[in-house]
């Protein structure tokens, strides 16, 4: 039913889309790329990107106005490109339109021997980390960017980590060692050049202090590093530095099969638990073409939502904490374990269940499954009463977030923000009423929206949203519809049971995909689901194998935290903590 | 040897007693916060936990004397001697109980004032010394915070002073006889618990070592016993404060029944928990937003307390 939805919303408007671009562009497209999630993917040449992404962005109807993401792939390997143009490295552009609630690929052939395309960051700032990202794993140039640093890798790795020729596991490479030379070349490596970011020593009556907040820091949430340019406490400028926290899940993607990837997924946003499992599966259902059962859609969405409660308390009390207010965070972690208390009796592991199966989930539900559902929805709402007026009513917390880091919607859009964050602004967009998956269409609830857009808006939309969430767990409780909780599709994996002793295909069937696991016809499909930090999907590509050509995870604070710097320059050092509080990220997110 | 002011034995308990309290203090508080935030605290090191505090200092006592080596050593090392000792020597002038202090001193608030604008330099060459961007803008913070906050405390002292006619701090609690003068000075003695606060920079004012901001801020790099002297100093100040409360404003030893030295007892330790739960309830203010509050709002009040003060006094006289 999902696949039904995602598309309906976008098919009326893509067809005089795709005509306006052939009108425009004529003979200059190279191609045109039919995927399974109906986004309308063109191929053009280098030399006619900009002019087809300025199109798009400003002239066509609808706008788009989002760049959502810039990635490639590495073609060289890859079978069933049928109709695609001859390419070794394809780099990828996924825009996304909010006035016309609807997507579009551009894609751009490259040889590797003159991997350089022109950057984007003209048309959008956002551009810059994900050109900086495609560079590192790709080596791909783009020319005109102003800094083309790595951004997750090392300043000083070999390689670029997502070509097929480089190594997926650390046995097939060299042993490490670090002797002490190498160690001051590294640590040389790490030293922060402002000249480098443009950034000066000295103004004309001060001399600048600049200030490692990070790696580790008590209030980066992870290991992240913000160079700052003071001018006493006021920030003049800062650049964020990730990739203290990568470790390769894209690449891991591509090695798993597609049913073992699942578990990695949990560990993407690792506050978000199964609802990082929903885009991925549901994107390789797709791509199989299963269907499943009302139940399984019940169960994930009420899964999804307790997650979504346990990682905005968390968020709650760490916003409040790093305002300098001690106590609620464990307050919040009382309602989180009550939380965790039944995802675990569901589950049977509390954080990262990895639950979530091609074609339904691991296991039906347990007896009486709804008794401890019952008593979080009685005991719950009441505590939120009184955070509020701990937390949100506070005086004190409100001169502290109000009027810090503020942006507008427009602001929002140029940068990438989703989530929270951009709904902040006054910008009602919610995946799940916008294009709704997983049968969200059913439920009743709200899309809170705030108008200012700064700090304290951003956490009293989450709190909201909790309440929200509480409403369509209680929905899902009540109207649990009976069924299985797998789909009988033969790639369902692990398949259902019942009938592999009985018959002699299910058996080869259910053992092909136990032992190798399910084979997924090529195809390319991109699923995004409003998680609980913003918008996270997964860009996968099969070329009929046991395992992913290719595994994009776009996530939502990759392109939260480089918006860091625009919003909190000439504020003070304690505002920067509450703007990087009120963001909500964790850097297993950004990194991947 | 006799038990009164200015003997040996006195002198010797008090500084023995104090030491220990501001000590256990760190269990108290420990206790206390998790007794309101939903959790246990430590409870495992002797009954109650209550040998926690000898565990860290066991640890405390065995750690590695650092000093880095980028730092100023000798001021790295004067630093925190230098908030333990101006504390304890505060203690000096306070009245415990009839009998019980250390010295009679007919100047005991000047005193005081005077040692607390002596801790401002502990922690300024604290963070000084330890050439750490953190420290150094821990102890901008601290400086600027404590050199501002001493001038509220002072000016809302006056009232007290105006009233009872004597800066001997023993004489103050006499005065109090009939009426305490928390209810003819309760603006005097709001602003000296803010400004109260704000000297033993602890949280909502805790922002010269504001932990989500600025690490530890000017102790960052610091130790060991080193660290342990900032730590315990904090409550000994902590001490401090809670006792200088009641004597200037809750008639120090007075009530009824019970023996004077468990009144003040009593009384200080309710002020002590009166911090520690402002600590669990309120989040910090930025430091920029502390000093408006404090020049555009504590001083004018309590320049206006002291002259409302003083003409009630002529106009009775």
């Amino acid at each position: 039913m999902q696949s039904a939805i995602n598309t309906a919303g976008k098919s009326h408007g893509s067809n005089d889309l795709l005509a306006h671009m052939r009108a425009e562009f004529g003979p200059r497209i190279l191609a045109e790329q039919v995927t399974c999630d109906g986004i309308p993917t063109l191929w053009v040449q280098r030399q006619d990107l900009k002019a087809v992404l300025q199109e798009l962005k400003e002239d066509c109807k609808p706008h788009f106005e989002m760049l959502f993401d810039i990635t490639a792939i590495d073609e060289r390997m890859r079978v069933h490109r049928d109709g695609q143009p001859a390419s070794e490295f394809t780099v990828v552009y996924h825009l996304m339109s909010f006035s016309g609630n609807c997507d579009f690929r551009v894609k751009v052939p490259l040889m590797d021997a003159d991997l350089v395309v022109p950057s984007v960051i003209s048309i959008w700032p956002n551009a810059n980390w994900y050109e900086r990202e495609t560079w590192d794993m790709f080596g791909i140039k783009f020319q005109g960017h102003p800094n083309l640093y790595r951004i997750v890798l090392p300043p000083t790795w070999k390689g670029h980590a997502l070509r097929k020729e480089h190594p997926a596991r650390a046995t097939e490479m060299e042993p490490y060692s670090l002797n002490d030379e190498q160690g001051a070349f590294e640590q040389e490596a790490l030293k922060f050049k402002p000249e480098e970011w443009g950034m000066q020593r000295e103004s004309e009556n001060s001399e600048f202090m600049f200030l490692n907040l990070g790696p580790n820091h008590p209030s980066v949430h992870g290991a992240f590093r913000i160079a700052l340019q003071l001018d006493g406490e006021v920030l003049v400028d800062a650049v964020p530095d990730i990739g203290y926290h990568h470790r390769g899940a894209e690449k891991m993607g591509e090695r798993q099969s597609w049913h073992t990837y699942i578990p990695y997924t949990d560990r993407i946003d690792y506050l978000g638990g199964v609802m990082n499992n929903l885009p991925y599966v549901m994107a390789v259902e797709k791509m199989a073409g299963i269907k499943v059962p009302e139940r399984v859609q019940v169960i994930r969405v009420m899964l999804c939502e307790m997650f979504r409660i346990c990682s905005h308390l968390l968020f709650y009390g760490t916003f409040a904490q790093d305002v300098g207010q001690l106590s609620p965070i464990f307050y919040m972690f009382v309602e989180r374990e009550r939380v965790f208390n039944i995802i675990e009796s569901i589950c049977g592991a509390r954080m990262h269940p990895g639950w979530f199966r091609i074609g339904g989930v691991a296991q039906d539900l347990p007896n009486g499954w709804d008794k401890r559902i019952r008593e979080l929805l009685d005991f719950m709402p009441a505590r939120l009463d009184e955070y509020d007026s701990m937390v949100m009513n506070n005086g004190i917390l409100k001169r502290r977030t109000q009027g810090i880091g503020v942006y507008d919607t427009a602001e929002a859009l140029a940068w990438g923000v989703t989530g929270g964050g951009l709904r902040a602004t006054g910008c009602e967009w919610d995946f799940r009423k916008q294009r709704p998956y997983s049968g969200y269409e059913n439920y009743e609830f709200d899309i809170p929206i705030a108008v200012n857009g700064d700090c304290y808006d951003r956490c009293a939309i989450r709190v909201e949203e909790m309440r929200q969430s509480l409403r369509i767990i209680k929905q899902c409780m009540d109207n649990m519809p009976s069924g299985h909780y797998k789909s009988d599709h033969p790639l369902t994996t692990p398949p259902r049971k019942e009938k592999s002793l009985q018959d002699i295909e299910t058996l080869i069937n259910h053992f092909l995909s136990v032992s190798w696991g399910p084979v997924i016809p090529p195809n390319e499909v991109t699923v995004a689901i409003e998680a609980t930090k913003g918008i996270n999907s997964y860009y996968l590509v099969s070329d009929g194998s046991t395992n992913s050509y290719r595994t994009r995870i776009r996530t939502p604070s990759f392109a939260h935290l480089q918006m860091i710097p625009e919003i909190s320059r000439g504020f003070m050092v304690a505002d920067l903590i509450a703007i990087i509080a009120s963001i909500d990220f964790v850097m297993a997110d950004v990194d991947r | 040897m006799t038990f009164e002011v200015g003997s040996g034995l006195s002198i010797g308990s008090i500084l023995f007693t104090v030491i220990i309290v501001a000590a256990m203090l760190i269990w108290v508080e420990r206790r206390l916060l998790s007794l309101w935030q939903e959790r246990l605290g430590p409870n495992r090191v002797g009954p109650f936990g209550l040998l926690q505090v000898v565990a860290d200092m066991i640890k405390i006592f065995t750690k590695e004397d650092w000093v880095p080596p980028f730092a100023d050593k000798l001021s790295f090392v004067l630093a925190p001697t230098v908030i333990m000792i101006v504390i304890l020597l505060s203690f000096a002038v306070v009245p415990f109980a009839p009998g019980v202090g250390v010295i009679d001193s007919n100047i005991g608030v000047l005193f005081v004032l005077a040692m607390a604008s002596l801790g401002a330099y502990s922690v300024m060459l604290g963070g000084l010394a330890s050439d750490n961007k953190y420290a150094l803008l821990g102890s901008l913070r601290a400086a600027a915070q404590m050199v501002s906050y001493e001038v509220f405390m002072g000016i809302s002292l006056l009232g007290v002073v105006a009233l009872a006619g004597s800066f001997n701090l023993r004489e103050i609690v006499l005065a109090q006889e009939g009426v305490w003068y928390v209810i003819p000075q309760f603006v005097g003695f709001v602003i000296f618990l803010i400004a109260g606060i704000a000297e033993s920079h602890r949280l909502p004012f805790d922002i010269p070592e504001a932990e989500q901001e600025i690490v530890a801020g000017y102790h960052t790099e610091y130790s060991g016993m080193k660290f342990g002297m900032f730590f315990v100093g904090e409550y000994l100040g902590l001490v401090l404060i809670s006792s200088l409360i009641t004597v200037l404003f809750f008639g120090g030893w007075m009530g009824p029944f019970l023996p004077p030295i468990i009144w003040f007892v009593i009384k200080a330790s309710l002020f002590i928990a009166f911090f520690i739960l402002l600590r669990a309830a309120i989040p910090r203010p930025r430091y920029d937003q502390l000093m408006t509050f404090g020049w555009l709002v504590l001083l004018p009040l309590s320049l206006l307390n002291l002259m409302v003060t003083g003409a009630i006094i002529l106009s009775m006289q």
